[in-house]
C-alpha cells in the first residue's frame, strides 16, 4: 500500500536561501522593467523582438512542464494505472512552470495592462495563432489549479469539497490533455509565420507535430529525471519498473520526431547546409547531437532499468529538446539586415528569478504537501 | 536566406501532406491571388526618379507628428538610420564602386524608399491576436490601434518587410509603423510623402491607375524623355506631370505579386535585391500557418470530438476501478 505524504523537514536549507537570492535580484531587473520600460533590460530589438522571455521561459518552459501532461496522457487517456504515483509531483511541476510563463508573458509583453483584450470578443482574432496559444496557456494554468486542488484539499482536511471536485475532476483531466496538445503544436505553427526569416533547417510544415513531439518527450524526460531525482534526495525507492515503462514510451517518441526531423530536411534538399561550418548549421548539428544520443541510450532494453543510463538518456534528451525549441524561436531566426541578439544581463537576471522561483515553489511543496508516494510501514 | 519558389512549393507539400492526415481543407487549395479590396490606394515609388532629396521624410515626420531622431548632440537635424519607431519612411542608398552613375549596379548609385507595404493578405492582420492591426476593407490600408494592442511582437516576427516597430524606451510602448496617412483622409488631403515628393518618385492614387502607371513605364523606351505625373492620380489626381529621362527600368514591378502583392509598388533601375528588398514566394507565408489552424481548428470540430473521446478513456479507466483517487 502506498499513499501520498508531505516529505518533511526543515524548509529553510542552503539552497534553499540560494534561490531566494536569485529570485531577489530577478525582482530587482523586474521592478525596472516596469518603470523604465523592457529596453532598459533586455537587449531584444525590432528585428529580435523575442528573446530569452519568450524563448527559454515559455515555449522551453513550458516543454518542461510538459510532465503532468505527459503522465495524465498516459495515466488517464491510455489507462496506465501504474503510472499514477507519478502523476502528481509531475503535476506540481507543470503547474509552476505554466503560471511562471504566464508571468514572464506578462513582463515581456508591452502593453500588459490591456493583456485581457485577448479575451474580448470584439478584439479577439481568431486567425492568430498567437491568440489560440494565449488562451489555451491561461485555460490550462486553471485547469492545472483545479487539477492539483485535491493535494491542497487534502491538506486542510476539507473532504466535502473534495468530494465535490472529484466527481466534475474528469472534465478538468480531459481538458488537462486537450490543451496542451494544442498549444504545445501551436507553438511550432507560430513560427511558421516568420517565412523566409526562420532558416529552412527549421522551417517546415512539420512544425506543429515536431513541437508537439518534443513537448512529450521533454515531459516524459523530465518525469524519468524528477522520481531519480527526488529517490535519490529523499532517500525512497526507485520507481525503476515504471521508469523502464516509460523509456520504451520515450524511445517510440523520440525515433518517431527523428525520422520526421531529419526526412523532412532532408527531402527539402536543405541536409548539405547543416555542414556549412557556420554558427546556425553547428547549432542544428548540436541539437540533433543530443537527441540521437538519448535515443541509442534508449535503444538497448537493457539500458531503460539502469538509473545511470536512464538519467544520461533523460539529461541528453532535455537538453537536445530545448535545442530544438530554442533554435526555432532564436538561432534560426534571422531578420536580415545585421540585426543581432545576445540576452543581456538584466534579461538573463528575470530569466533565473523565475526558474529559482519554480524550485522554491517545488522544494516547498514536497516538504509541505501530500506530492510524493511513499510505501507505507505500518 | 533566399526562399525558391521551389521550395515553397514543397513546403505547401509538405503542409497539404499534413493537413491531408488531419482532414480535408479549402485553404491550401486556393492558390490564386486574393484581390483588392473595391476602393484600394496605394504608393508607386519609382526609384529611377527619386533624387534621395529626402522631402518624403520631412513630410511624413511632420504629418505624423514624429519625434527627430538624430545622433547629433545639437540636435540640429533628423538622420534616422533605418525605419525605427521615430522613423515611419526612409529614403536609402545603394552604391557599388565609384558612385558614378545613377541607377547602375556597378559603379554606380540608387535610392530606395522603406515604409509600410500594405500588403493584400497582411502577415502583421493574421498574426495579431487582438485585431490590434486591421486592413480596411474598402481603401486596404493597414492600420493600428494602441487601445487594443498588447505589446507581443509578433506582428514584428510576422511581418516579411520588417516594417512594425516598437517603442522599446517606453514604459508605455507602442506598435509604430506608416498608416497611408489615413488620418489625413477625413480632410481630403493624402499622403504626405506623395504631396511633398518633386519629382514624381512618390506617386499616391488608386491601385488599378498605379499599376497601369507602373506598366506603362516598363513599355517606355530607355533614353527619351516622356511625361510622368506628380503627387497623386486618379480621379482626384493632381494632373500635373514632369518631364523626365527614361530609366534603364528593371522588368518587374516588386510588389505586383510579393507575398501575395502589396499597395505599395515599386520600380526601379537596378536589381530590387541590391535595393534591399527581400526576394520573396507570391504564396504569402500567412495562407501556410492559416491553412494548418484552419485544417485543424475549424469549427473547433476536432478539438471537441478529442475531448468527448478523453472523457469517455478517462471514464471507462475510472469505472475499471484503476486509479481511484485522480490528480
Ligand atoms: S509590410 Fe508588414 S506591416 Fe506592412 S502590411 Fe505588410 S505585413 Fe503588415
Ligand atoms: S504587438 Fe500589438 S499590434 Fe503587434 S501583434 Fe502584438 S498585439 Fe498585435
Ligand atoms: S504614407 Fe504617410 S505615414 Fe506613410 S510614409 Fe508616406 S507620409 Fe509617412
Amino acid at each position: 500500500m502506498e499513499t501520498k505524504q508531505p516529505l518533511g523537514g526543515r524548509v529553510l536549507t542552503g539552497p534553499f536561501v540560494f534561490f531566494l537570492i536569485l529570485v531577489l535580484i530577478g525582482a530587482y531587473f523586474a521592478a525596472k522593467r516596469f518603470t523604465l520600460g523592457i529596453g532598459a533590460v533586455s537587449n531584444m530589438n525590432d528585428g529580435y523582438p523575442w528573446g530569452i522571455w519568450i524563448a527559454l521561459d515559455v515555449v522551453i518552459g513550458t516543454a518542461l512542464a510538459c510532465g503532468g501532461y505527459t503522465m495524465a496522457l498516459l495515466t488517464y487517456a491510455f489507462n496506465r494505472g501504474e503510472y499514477h504515483p507519478l502523476v502528481r509531483p509531475a503535476l506540481l511541476t507543470s503547474l509552476f512552470g505554466y503560471s511562471l510563463a504566464g508571468i514572464s508573458v506578462m513582463i515581456d509583453i508591452g502593453r500588459y495592462w490591456q493583456a485581457y483584450n485577448i479575451i474580448l470578443p470584439w478584439h479577439s482574432n481568431l486567425h492568430s495563432v498567437m491568440f489560440e496559444v494565449a488562451l489555451c496557456i491561461g485555460a490550462y494554468c486553471l485547469v492545472l489549479w483545479i487539477e492539483f486542488a485535491p493535494a491542497l484539499l487534502e491538506k486542510m482536511k476539507a473532504d466535502r469539497l473534495l468530494k465535490k471536485l472529484n466527481r466534475v475532476l474528469l472534465i478538468f483531466i480531459a481538458l488537462g490533455i486537450l490543451l496542451p496538445t494544442m498549444h504545445q503544436s501551436s507553438l511550432g505553427t507560430m513560427m511558421l509565420m516568420a517565412g523566409y526569416k526562420l532558416s529552412p533547417l527549421w522551417r517546415t510544415a512539420f512544425l506543429p507535430l515536431l513541437f508537439l513531439l518534443t513537448a512529450l518527450i521533454i515531459g516524459f524526460a523530465v518525469v524519468i529525471y524528477e522520481s531519480l531525482f527526488s529517490s535519490v534526495t529523499h532517500r525512497l525507492p526507485l520507481e525503476t519498473t515504471i521508469l523502464s515503462k516509460l523509456a520504451t514510451v520515450t524511445f517510440w517518441c523520440v525515433l518517431l520526431f527523428m525520422v520526421i526531423r531529419i526526412e523532412d530536411v532532408n527531402l527539402r534538399g536543405y541536409l548539405p547546409l547543416a555542414f556549412d561550418g557556420s554558427l546556425v548549421s553547428n547549432m542544428f548539428l548540436l541539437e540533433n547531437t543530443f537527441l540521437l544520443c538519448g535515443l541509442f541510450l534508449l535503444m538497448y532494453p537493457g539500458n531503460r532499468n539502469c538509473p545511470k543510463l536512464l538519467f544520461l538518456s533523460a539529461s541528453c534528451l532535455l537538453i537536445g529538446g530545448s535545442l530544438y525549441r530554442f533554435n526555432t524561436y532564436i538561432t534560426g531566426f534571422d531578420p536580415g539586415n545585421g540585426w543581432q541578439y545576445f540576452p543581456s544581463v538584466g534579461e538573463l537576471c528575470i530569466t533565473f528569478g523565475i526558474v529559482a522561483v519554480e524550485i522554491l515553489g517545488y522544494m516547498w511543496c514536497v516538504k509541505r504537501l501530500p506530492i510524493i508516494s511513499v510505501p507505507q510501514t505500518s | 536566406m533566399k526562399i525558391k519558389r521551389r521550395d515553397f512549393l514543397k513546403l505547401s507539400a509538405g503542409g497539404s501532406l499534413l493537413m491531408a492526415t488531419l482532414g480535408p481543407t479549402a485553404a491550401l487549395s486556393n492558390t490564386e491571388k486574393k484581390a483588392l479590396p473595391p476602393d484600394a490606394v496605394g504608393i508607386l515609388y519609382d526609384s529611377t526618379l527619386c533624387v534621395g532629396c529626402q522631402a518624403c521624410m520631412v513630410a511624413c515626420k511632420q504629418a505624423n507628428k514624429m519625434p527627430l531622431e538624430t545622433e547629433d548632440v545639437y540636435r540640429r537635424w533628423d538622420n534616422p538610420q533605418d525605419l525605427s519607431s521615430k522613423t515611419l519612411n526612409i529614403i536609402k542608398r545603394y552604391q557599388d564602386g565609384s558612385e558614378a552613375t545613377k541607377d547602375q549596379e556597378q559603379d554606380g548609385y540608387a535610392f530606395i524608399k522603406r515604409q509600410c507595404m500594405h500588403c493584400i493578405e497582411p502577415s502583421c492582420v493574421s498574426a495579431c491576436p487582438v485585431s490590434a492591426l486591421r486592413k480596411d476593407a474598402k481603401n486596404g490600408i493597414v492600420s493600428y490601434n494602441k487601445d487594443a494592442c498588447i505589446g507581443c511582437r509578433y506582428c514584428q516576427i510576422a511581418c516579411p518587410f520588417n516594417i512594425p516597430k516598437f517603442q522599446w524606451e517606453s514604459t508605455t510602448p507602442e506598435i509604430v509603423k506608416c498608416q497611408l496617412c489615413n488620418h489625413l483622409l477625413k480632410e481630403g488631403k493624402y499622403a504626405a510623402c506623395c504631396s511633398a515628393c518633386p519629382t514624381g518618385a512618390s506617386l499616391y492614387g488608386p491601385m488599378e491607375d498605379l499599376l497601369a502607371e507602373a506598366k506603362r513605364r516598363l513599355k517606355l523606351e530607355p533614353g527619351v524623355y516622356a511625361n510622368f505625373p506628380l503627387n497623386r492620380i486618379g480621379p482626384d489626381g493632381s494632373n500635373r506631370t514632369t518631364s523626365h529621362k527614361v530609366g534603364q527600368y528593371v522588368q518587374h514591378i516588386y510588389g505586383e505579386n510579393e507575398v501575395g502583392g502589396t499597395q505599395n509598388l515599386m520600380l526601379a533601375g537596378v536589381s530590387f535585391s541590391k535595393l534591399g528588398m527581400p526576394e520573396l514566394p507570391d504564396e504569402p507565408f500567412v495562407r501556410l500557418a492559416d491553412g494548418i489552424q484552419y485544417a485543424i481548428y475549424k469549427g473547433m470540430a476536432y478539438p471537441l470530438a478529442l475531448l468527448g473521446a478523453l472523457i469517455y478513456m478517462i471514464r471507462k479507466g475510472e469505472n475499471n476501478g484503476d486509479h481511484k483517487d485522480k490528480a
